[in-house]
């Protein structure tokens, strides 16, 4: 499986997703540039946390715009897992991929470091590995977490199971403790904590690492031919 | 040529950490008479003259400058900026 690892000017978390999946998951990744405007040759689409552009304006408003997020936007279309991870997931939600918004964490405070996480649903393509209501351990890193949405929004996140962790103990104000979300066809997850900071004992954790293998089960059983 | 002054702050239903931060050190403060700080952007575009000036002002808001989801905008225009 190829997986195209997004370089945005400013990302800073691309060299961790390029090493869990080729060093962990030991599957093909690729760094592609921001300013390229081809992903055809990919089976799935990484955006790496950082700050983009300075996250100048806001978180991802920038970024949403690079010549790379059309094509992006259309392998999203096409059904073709898309992964946005702290940056990423603010990428996702300016480029209307995914509903809602960021705001400032409710203490103001950048904060670095392990959170447990539930998975809130293992149905989806991501997370079909985990148990449902397992508890995990994943690096959080962000000032800007605080994930909101109108109520509109969130009533329909939870009548369609499209919460896919919430925080155990919420870090930032998030409503309704909401880490990572996916679209309503379920090929593009956004979420604040980092799976690829963890996919390694020696990181303190691997259990972000189930979340690639989901991506990678669910593509192999997608792409099984039948006899 | 054209200044346009935008104004981008949260919408009123949206909780405003940093307006929250600054309300209570105004309070310790004893500035007890603030019973609201709400936490903005301002920007300051120097346009040049265009066809539907008013129109492009509020697409670039909304493409760009505010996030809708969770913020309000205003905006002034001003004509005749001095170079």
């Amino acid at each position: 499986m190829k997986f195209a690892v997004i370089v945005f000017p400013g990302s800073n978390c691309d060299v961790d997703m390029y090493h869990a999946i080729k060093d962990e998951l030991g599957e093909e990744a690729v760094y592609v540039r921001y300013d390229e405007q081809n992903l055809a040759n990919y089976d799935a689409i990484l955006l790496p946390g950082g700050f983009s552009y300075g996250d100048y304006l806001r978180g991802g408003a920038i970024a949403r715009f690079a010549p790379i997020m059309p094509e992006v936007i259309k392998a999203a279309e096409a059904g073709k897992p898309v992964l946005g991870v702290c940056n990423g997931f603010q990428i996702l939600l300016e480029a209307g991929l995914l509903p809602g918004a960021m705001k400032r964490n409710k203490n103001l405070k950048f904060m670095c470091r392990p959170v447990t996480l539930r998975v809130q649903n293992n149905e989806t393509m991501f997370t079909s590995a985990y148990e449902n209501g397992e508890e995990i351990t994943v690096p959080i890193a962000h000032g800007e977490g605080n994930y909101y949405c109108d109520e509109d929004t969130l009533a329909q996140l939870k009548k369609d199971n499209r919460i896919a962790f919430s925080y155990a103990d919420n870090p930032n104000g998030s409503v309704e403790d909401i880490a990572g979300i996916v679209n309503e066809e379920g090929n593009v997850l956004g979420m604040m904590p980092h799976p690829e900071r963890a996919v390694d004992e020696l990181l303190g954790s691997a259990d972000g690492l189930k979340l690639f293998k989901s991506i990678l089960r669910n593509w192999r059983e997608s792409h099984v031919t039948h006899a | 040529m054209y200044k346009v002054k935008v104004y981008v702050t949260l919408k009123e239903s949206v909780l405003d950490p940093q307006g929250s931060a600054v309300k209570n050190s105004l309070h310790s403060l004893s500035y007890n008479e603030v019973e609201d700080v709400r936490i903005g952007k301002y920007m300051e575009l120097t346009v040049k003259h265009t066809e539907n000036l008013d129109q492009r002002i509020k697409e670039i808001c909304e493409k760009l400058l505010a996030n809708t989801v969770i913020e309000d905008y205003t905006y002034e225009i001003e004509e005749g900026v001095a170079q």
